[in-house]
């Protein structure tokens, strides 16, 4: 016996010794050498089926293999050609005819044609799928009554083949961000037969994205799939582009556990991280020729108010509550400076639009028309409860929150978690007074922001409901002549919005991420949006930094 | 001997029974549902992944439909992952928690044991008590403090071992096999010090030592079998808690294990997920529990009589 726990022992020690010895290259030097990206990717995604998947993981993923119409240019977000070659927009604004690349290949060598797309777009609109990004093609004339089973008839929708290289799309109405919605996966094309081969057109449950299976269009072709472990993607010989493609691989590493992904990076396991752990952007920050890079994100973090329920439901205390937020002390504060205070829905410098700043941090105007609408100092202040989901950050946050409504109201507002599900449930069927709500946006127009709060709008959550608004967001706005008419008529609806404050905007989000110096063109933008086609390793990063 | 396994597997039976049903219930019952998200669902598209789904029946006809899949070992596709079934994500998951619950359970076995018996030779002396205290430290020492821990030590202070991953890089399954394995080791050293000591005072023993054998051998060879039953006993129990508890390990080092997929499961209500996991898991407890009666029946003299073999 003892001699058996003492051969035990000795096998332990010397692995334990053997590790510590071969441990010398890490994944990044390896990977610099080898031209292989190692890139730590949120989560493990829910599949690689451009009209099933959701989430940001999953858009990486999908953007890696597959290409839409256009391209977004990750420096400037404009899109550029991708299957397409080339487009013509009719004057009106409301005809596409989208050129398709003769040299656009499937990875199997089959041409990609514009009826490759009317297939995938009747795959992507059928009632059938359940995709839950079918209304990316709702500019479409006739896409959204076909997908609400309105018209059984794919025929009457606005996609149709000229022939093989010539797409013609007609739109309800002049949509300046539809090219960009030709860069979103829902709207890609998939390969028919391959799909039909492992089952039927609608079929959410089929094995066509596994390795061996997959047939793509994108810069890289799937090599590796372990579960919970990694994805091995390897540069195509069949992408029509793939000279310009630079990386000979990528390897994405479900990182769920953010402290352990900033683990990952700082041994050399990852090459680039999803986030940074908040607790942990004031050293990264700091330090000299630091890996962190933060820029402007696409989203705003806010509260929704239950606007049908007292005392909620008096305009002026929403107001005070808006006004009591020290925005710029919760920044500096609680978020590590890592983020920027909002007044409005939609974020500034998106396109070009900036919304209006209506209020700002006012304690005495706040006690002002918290008093008006009947609690001078907070008497009879009834009992108000705000819901977050079970998150540390949220937390830390709606205790601010409370205190600075105690301090500068006296009200008291009673905080508690939710567990996720719970929360969407609560949201969903409007049982709260104040709720946590983030939203990020799918493409950069603030049509994506301002029409969340159409009168009953599925994301609307709130009671808010202005006809007058409902016709800026959804008549007035299409039918604006110029991109200034258009963002006008966006400001004023937003200036309505804030003046009756159904949310309470507390930050614009900001993306954040570690990255090694060693990577190349791979820029930060509003929509953290990456293409990897561009980017590439430098393996003298060491001698090229200090030049 | 025959008949006592059949009978165990025969009570086996309503126990699971009872966990699928009690569960498939339960689960109904939470609010929100697989296909709630941040992004408001359309009205259409949610009742298409609910035909897609079965979810579109009356509940009781799923859970009779559920019940006939089951019959066929077919837990369903998981609604989290389209594409994939159950079945499918607890074989990619199982084969890493079993291999880590294995490790972590060797880990337990060496360390515990050999604290417990070289603290019950000298009970109330040095010897006890300062693996004792270590012991009482690794029981309270919860694993997602432990973890982050050693992952810092050795991870990063040092640079001998891999901060996460499972057999990608030599040596990365020696921090998680430790993580896990230290809380049992506790719980070990424990049951084989008390086990140790009540035989070392039994009558075999003083007639061993009588015949002059040196006092390793008598330790090892006549103490160890009677004082490590307890351990034995333990161990069934544990390696099931181990498979359906390496959710934090699992976690911390990034480990595609099946303790991620079973408590995520709960957070998407992931219906499938959750009842495979939970049916998957419960059956293995109640065959570890028997397979560790069996296994200290065996060592036992005295139980094994009672069999009316030996």
């Amino acid at each position: 016996m003892i001699k058996f726990l003492s051969r035990l022992l000795a096998v332990l020690l010397t692995t334990t010794a053997l590790s510590a010895c071969t441990g010398g290259e890490s994944n990044v030097e390896i990977g610099n050498r080898t031209g292989v990206l190692h890139f730590g990717n949120g989560s493990e995604p829910q599949g690689l089926d451009p009209h099933v998947v959701t989430g940001v993981p999953e858009n990486k993923l999908v953007r890696a293999m597959f290409e839409g119409l256009t391209v977004k240019n990750p420096w400037t977000l404009e899109p550029e050609p991708g299957v397409a070659e080339s487009w013509d927009i009719s004057a009106d604004g409301k005809i596409y005819t989208f050129h398709i690349n003769p040299e656009a290949r499937w990875s199997n060598g089959d041409p990609v044609t514009a009826g490759d797309y009317v297939w995938s777009w009747n795959r992507a609109l059928h009632p059938s799928m359940g995709n839950q990004y079918a209304y990316m093609l709702y500019p479409v004339v006739n896409a959204e009554a076909f997908s609400r089973r309105e018209t059984e008839d794919f025929s009457d929708v606005g996609v149709k083949a000229l022939d093989d290289q010539t797409l013609q799309v007609t739109l309800n109405a002049a949509t300046p961000y539809f090219l960009q919605l030709m860069d979103h996966y829902s709207t890609f094309a998939v390969h028919p037969e391959t799909i039909l081969k492992h089952g039927a057109m609608t079929d959410r449950y089929t094995k066509w994205t596994r390795v061996g299976n997959m047939v793509n269009n994108g810069p890289f072709n799937i090599k590796e799939w372990k579960l919970n472990r990694r994805i091995v993607v390897e540069k195509s010989d069949t992408y029509w582009d793939k000279d310009k493609v630079r990386l000979n691989g990528v390897v994405f590493y479900p990182t769920e556990n953010i402290v352990s992904e900033e683990r990952m990076f700082r041994v050399g396991q990852l090459h680039t991280t999803g986030t940074v752990p908040l607790d942990k952007v004031p050293a990264y920050q700091a330090m000299e020729n630091t890996p962190y890079v933060q820029a402007p994100y696409l989203g705003t973090y806010f509260y929704l108010i239950n606007t049908k329920r007292p005392p909620l439901d008096d305009v002026r205390v929403r107001q005070a509550l808006s006004m009591a937020i020290d925005r710029v002390k919760l920044n500096d504060t609680v978020l590590q400076k890592s983020n920027f205070p909002a007044y409005s829905i939609t974020p500034p410098g998106t396109m070009g639009y900036n919304p209006p700043k209506l209020f700002d941090y006012d304690p005495a105007l706040a006690r002002q028309l918290l008093a008006d609408a009947g609690y001078p100092d907070g008497e009879g202040w009834p009992d108000v409860e705000l819901i977050y989901n079970t998150n540390e950050s949220h937390r830390k946050l709606a205790v601010a929150l409370q205190q600075m409504w105690k301090d500068v109201l006296n009200v008291k507002i009673t905080i508690s978690n939710q567990e996720w599900k719970v929360y969407l449930d609560s949201v969903d069927t409007m049982d709260f007074d104040i709720a946590r709500r983030g939203w990020i946006g799918d493409y950069v127009d603030p049509n994506n922001f301002l029409d969340l709060y159409i009168t009953d709008g599925g994301n609307n959550s709130t009671g808010f409901g202005d006809p007058r608004y409902d016709e800026m967001i959804l008549k007035l706005a299409p039918q604006a002549k110029t991109q200034e008419e258009r963002y006008r008529i966006f400001y004023e609806a937003e200036t309505m919005l804030m003046e009756q404050m159904p949310i309470l905007p507390i930050f614009t989000y900001t993306s954040k991420k570690l990255m090694h110096p060693s990577v190349r063109d791979m820029p930060s933008n509003l929509m953290d949006s990456l293409n990897l086609k561009y980017v590439w390793l430098d393996p003298d990063w060491e001698k090229d930094n200090t030049q | 001997m025959w008949r006592f396994v059949g009978i165990r597997l025969l009570q086996a039976i309503p126990v699971i029974l009872a966990v699928i049903t009690v569960t498939f219930f339960l689960v109904r019952v939470a609010p929100g549902g697989p296909f709630s998200a941040e992004k408001a669902v359309l009205p259409e598209v949610k009742a298409a992944l609910e035909a897609q789904y079965r979810l579109d029946l009356p509940l009781f006809q799923q859970y009779t439909a559920y019940l006939g899949d089951l019959a066929q070992g077919e837990f369903g596709p998981s609604f989290k992952y389209p594409g994939r079934s159950v079945n499918e994500l607890i074989g990619a998951g199982l084969p890493v928690t079993a291999e880590l619950g294995f490790y972590a359970l060797l880990v337990a076995v060496i360390i515990g044991g050999f604290a417990g018996v070289i603290a019950a030779l000298k009970p109330n002396t040095a010897q006890d008590y300062i693996p004792m205290t270590a012991a009482m430290i690794g029981i309270c020492m919860p694993s997602f403090l432990l973890g982050p821990l050693l992952v810092l030590v050795f991870g990063i202070y040092l640079d001998w071992l891999p901060v996460s991953g499972w057999g990608d890089i030599p040596g990365d399954k020696i921090l998680p096999a430790i993580t896990l394995g230290s809380g049992y080791a506790a719980y070990i050293a424990r049951l084989s010090r008390a086990g140790m000591l009540e035989v070392m005072s039994q009558d075999y023993i003083r007639t061993a030592r009588a015949k002059g054998l040196p006092e390793w051998e008598v330790v090892v060879k006549h103490g160890l079998r009677g004082g490590l039953i307890p351990v034995v006993a333990f161990l069934g129990p544990a390696f099931a808690g181990l498979l359906a508890g390496s959710f934090v390990v699992e976690t911390i080092f990034q480990i595609p294990g099946l303790g991620r997929f079973y408590v995520q499961a709960a957070f998407n209500r992931d219906y499938t997920m959750i009842l495979g996991t939970t049916v998957f898991l419960s059956t293995l407890i109640v065959l570890f529990n028997l397979l560790s009666d069996i296994l200290a029946a065996w060592m036992n003299p005295r139980l094994r009589a009672q069999f009316g073999e030996n």
